[in-house]
């Protein structure tokens, strides 16, 4: 039997807020525990939620980014259940009226096309704190730091056929956030995490299979590897005679398997209505129209426009727009040579991501400025070095030894461009090698290489290779 | 004239001039406080040396001619605001240990201009209940009759304002918890506009229906403590961001047009008949002032009381869940397993009304039985409000009883939470629709008071406080004094 995996995700996105989304305590990650928790975070009788307005703003610019109805009004619900990292009892969400609907992003299927995902919603909430089981002798501890940090939730439609695209769509969703300066998206410290809703069914079957969801994954690999251990597993028990169980699973990424958490049966009634401590949010045309004039280009749109405008291959395109910081770091480039840029593009996506990788750098923290990179380029285009010296001029400009023309002066690595002292210099290697010029002269062409190694050789790299060739051939036909 | 038997405004041109001293009427009342309230328990705090030392200053600063519109007056507050470093109780063994870290706003604005707090007044507990006896610290009783409840939930707030502990407190209303009382103890109690008063600080039972007021014997200190507490604050969502109306000078202004909406509903066969024929002869004096009273008719206000029981234990399960055990309050001791920590700490924390609702609001909030209770209360909800919304076309206040009955026995309907639920019948449709409204004292049946209701079109406090006052100046109930407490 052949058959159909069907993936939904919801992801789950930190705002890139200073302060909670209904507290003025800071969201700033790594504090000592609990010093981030002021006395609304902590739930204390009395106090009440406030809305930063801060994170309607960026849920209305995701909304508009991916094509989606921003709700005119919208409403906060808390969502009731105990847990001792949750002190109100309850979490502030929205359920039946969310602050974004209907949206849609495009992905590269498996054979390369363009595939449609739908975005059912996306919607605020609170984040919980954090319990902390070690190092504290059989007790538990409570950080509630985190608690009130402002999440959207973006739920995806069932529309996911392979773990693949299921990372191909998070990544999507990862790339928006980050260019909307919504999110950091910082994984590692959970800015940036999703939960996996994961079902199979015979091809052609219209109906859904039973699903499973997968908790709390937090790289792009666990969700790829949590995925498939699923779907195997779901395979195998339906194959087997058996039935997939609805239930929450988790990630096991030590053992690579996912491991049954709680089932339907023991699922929370979370008894859902809209918050009275908040008013519905509503939001005017005129917000959402001003939200839509600041916001910034899109990956896509970026995309095809490097390949428009700049004549870039598609795979670099794709490369230079998947962080917008390497995106502005390419045009800043672009914008300070007067060389092709498709040439920019090849030291952005080669060089210098192998050398911001290899030291485990971001592009903003570059030991190159934009300028500076194309302060190199330039003299490629230029001739003043050819792309052979141009790469240990990087080097050295990576070492911070200066600027390409401080290097290239300092090192005397400046192409030889002055006729009369290259032919010096084919004179003396064709008087050197006088049983070659013969060969050459009899008709064996492909000699003209070791002649023009010869000379490089001779001038250490730095004469300029085509007039080398022009100036070689000329005296040996002569 | 003894200081306990004068009303804030009085106290306040009497220090204004220099008569006494803050720190004098201040000792004076916790002498009064220590002498009576073994005999009523409305206090479960009192703040002797805290209200010496705010006294004090109060006198230092009116010496200095900063003297703020409350300099050195007297209140106590409902345990159910929280204030800083003294203990917040809210009636409850759950929070018999807590010590708030802060001011609520009410709190915070009081004392800004220059109020003296003597303690905190007993309620009955998490403001849930009609009686006062849900307190966990033992009922109230009413200073009219010591065998009878002063009412609830503000009891404590009531009877100590009846006994001339103090001449105001605050006090909160959700159903009735401030004009029940009122009614019952022979003073004044208004509950604004919801929003009118910012919640922050008060501890929540159902937020949407949650207001906090005062408590007094005139309408001139009402009308001056609500001038204060009033006003937007941005810690509270559902404040109103209105301009608040300077209720002490609209005060004088005549009621003549005034046109008064008696509920033909409110006098039905629920009423006492000498309850009744009080406020009748209450609104008949009104129209002798110039007001004139038409029957208006709220096809709706009868669904209040079972309205009001699903959507306030809805919120309040909610409300209470923060209530863990975990960072403050009762925690059980010697607990097992987290679940353990959980169902002892409140089992033990709570009393049984308290988990009456917290159950009843559970359910409706279910899943398969939402729509069917809290859903359906929310639409009947805004029919009630639309009832009021209705009257308020034609008339400026709705008149009728406050409460259906006088004082009731401490005892008499503890066990049958419908009998005392319906205790409320007059008062819940204001909070349902957010409607300011008030008692005001309007005579007495076998001894003991009753309320005239007054409600009001929302940020109308104004035109309540100008009835009561006008009331008060040509009748003279709300000077009478329990026996024992004069």
């Amino acid at each position: 039997m052949t058959w159909e995996v069907v993936i939904g995700l919801e992801v789950h996105a930190q705002l890139a807020t200073r302060s909670k989304i209904f507290s003025g305590a800071s969201t700033a990650y790594g504090a000592e525990p609990n010093t981030q928790a002021c006395l609304v975070d902590l739930g204390y009788p009395g106090v009440l939620p406030v809305l930063n307005e801060e994170v309607v703003h960026m849920a209305a610019m995701f909304g508009l980014a991916v094509n989606a109805t921003v709700a005119p009004r919208s409403v906060f619900a808390r969502k009731n259940y105990f847990y001792p990292d949750l002190p109100k009892g309850y979490q502030i969400s929205q359920y039946e009226l969310p602050i974004v609907e209907h949206g849609e992003l495009f992905i590269e299927d498996g054979e390369g096309n363009e595939k449609r995902i739908g975005i059912t919603r996306a919607h605020l909430e609170e984040d919980a704190g954090k319990s902390i089981h070690e190092g504290l002798d059989r007790s538990s501890g409570i950080d509630l730091n985190r608690a009130g940090t402002p999440l959207l939730e973006i739920v995806s439609e069932p529309d996911l056929r392979s773990a693949a695209e299921a990372v191909a769509y998070m990544r999507k969703i990862h790339t928006i956030v980050r260019y909307l300066g919504i999110s950091d998206g910082n994984m590692q410290e959970g800015s940036f995490r999703c939960d996996a809703n994961v079902s199979v069914r015979p091809q052609g079957q219209q109906q859904f299979g039973t699903r499973t969801e997968i908790k709390n994954l937090n790289s792009f690999r666990f969700v790829e590897r949590a995925i498939n251990f699923e779907i195997e597993r779901q395979i195998d028990l339906i194959e087997d005679g058996g039935a997939v169980v609805q239930e929450t699973r988790l990630y096991d990424s030590a053992r690579d398997e996912t491991r049954s958490m709680r089932s339907k049966e023991e699922a929370n009634d979370y008894r859902y209505f809209p918050d009275p401590d908040l008013l519905p949010v509503e939001i005017s045309h005129e917000y959402i129209e001003a939200v839509r004039e600041q916001l910034p280009e899109l990956p896509d749109a970026k995309r095809h426009r490097f390949i428009d405008d700049y004549g870039l291959k598609a795979d670099d395109a794709l490369q230079l727009t998947m962080s917008r910081p390497v995106a502005d770091y390419f045009e800043a480039a672009v914008g300070a040579t007067g060389a092709k840029p498709q040439l920019v593009a090849n030291w952005v996506v080669g060089d210098l991501s192998g050398a911001l990788n290899k030291d485990g750098l971001d592009i903003g923290e570059s030991r190159i400025t934009a300028r500076d990179l194309a302060g190199l380029v330039t003299r490629i285009h230029d001739h003043t070095i050819s792309g052979k010296i141009a790469k240990q001029v990087f080097e050295a400009m990576w070492s911070g030894e200066g600027t390409a023309d401080e290097i290239i002066e300092a090192q005397g690595l400046r192409q030889i461009t002055d006729s009369s002292a290259i032919e010096v210099v084919v004179d003396k290697v064709i008087a050197a090698n006088p049983g070659q010029v013969a060969e050459y002269k009899a008709g064996k062409d492909k000699l003209i290489g070791f002649f023009v190694g010869q000379v490089m050789k001779e001038t250490k790299g730095q004469a300029n290779p085509g007039q080398v060739n022009r100036i070689l051939k000329d005296k040996l036909s002569g | 004239m003894d200081l306990h038997a004068k009303t804030l405004t009085e106290l306040a041109a009497g220090l204004d001039s220099g008569d006494y001293l803050s720190v004098e009427l201040t000792q004076a009342l916790l002498d009064r406080i220590a002498a009576h309230d073994e005999k009523l328990n409305a206090m479960i705090t009192v703040t002797g040396d805290e209200a010496l030392a705010a006294a004090a200053k109060a006198d230092a600063d009116r010496a200095a001619g900063n003297a703020g519109t409350l300099c050195g007056l007297p209140l106590i507050h409902k345990d159910i605001f929280c204030t800083r470093g003294v203990r917040t109780s809210c009636g409850s063994k759950m929070l018999d240990n807590f010590v708030s870290p802060y001011d609520a706003t009410v709190v915070e604005r009081l004392a800004a201009a220059g109020a003296v707090m003597l303690g905190k007044a007993n309620m009955d507990e998490f403001a849930m209940g009609s009686s006062n006896e849900t307190s966990y610290y033992g009922p109230v009783r009413n200073p009219w009759d010591l065998d009878r409840s002063p009412g609830g939930s503000s009891g404590g707030s009531a009877a100590s304002v009846a006994a001339r502990f103090t001449p105001a407190a605050t006090a909160t209303d959700t159903g009735g918890s401030i004009r029940q009382p009122a009614a019952l103890t022979n003073t004044i109690g208004i509950k604004p506009t919801y929003g009118r008063v910012s919640r922050y600080g008060m501890v929540a039972f159902a937020s949407s229906l949650d207001q906090a007021g005062v408590i007094t014997r005139t309408a001139e200190d009402a009308a001056r403590l609500l001038g204060v507490m009033a006003g937007f604050d941005e810690r509270d969502s559902t404040c109103l961001d209105e301009p608040v109306p300077d209720y002490a000078a609209d005060l004088g202004n005549s009621i003549k047009g005034l046109k008064i909406g008696v509920v033909r509903q409110h006098f039905d066969e629920g009423l006492d008949a000498d309850c009744g024929a009080r406020v009748r002869e209450a609104i008949a004096a009104l129209e002798s002032l110039g007001a004139t009273a038409v029957e208006v008719d709220m096809p709706n206000i009868d669904l209040s009381v079972p309205t009001y029981y699903v959507v306030a234990p809805a919120e309040c399960s909610s409300n209470l869940s923060r209530f863990d055990g975990v960072r403050f309050g009762h925690r059980a001791k010697d607990t097992g397993d987290l679940f353990d920590l959980y169902c002892r700490s409140r089992g033990e924390g709570f009393g049984d009304e308290v988990k009456r609702r917290i159950m009843t609001g559970t359910y409706v909030l279910s899943a398969g039985y939402y729509d069917a209770y809290y859903l359906k209360a929310q639409q009947v909800r805004h029919l009630i409000a639309d009832d009021f919304k209705r009257a308020f076309e034609d008339v400026d206040v709705i008149a009728g009883p406050t409460s259906p009955t006088a004082a009731f026995k401490l005892g008499a309907k503890v066990d049958d939470p419908i009998t005392m639920y319906l205790n409320d019948i007059y008062t819940i449709g204001a909070n349902l629709g957010g409607f300011p409204a008030m008692s005001i004292p309007c005579g007495f049946v076998g001894g003991l008071p009753v309320g005239l209701h007054l409600v009001g079109h929302h940020f109308d406090e104004s035109a309540l406080l100008r009835c009561a006052h006008a009331y008060q100046q040509e009748t003279d109930w709300h000077t009478r004094c329990p026996e024992g407490f004069a």
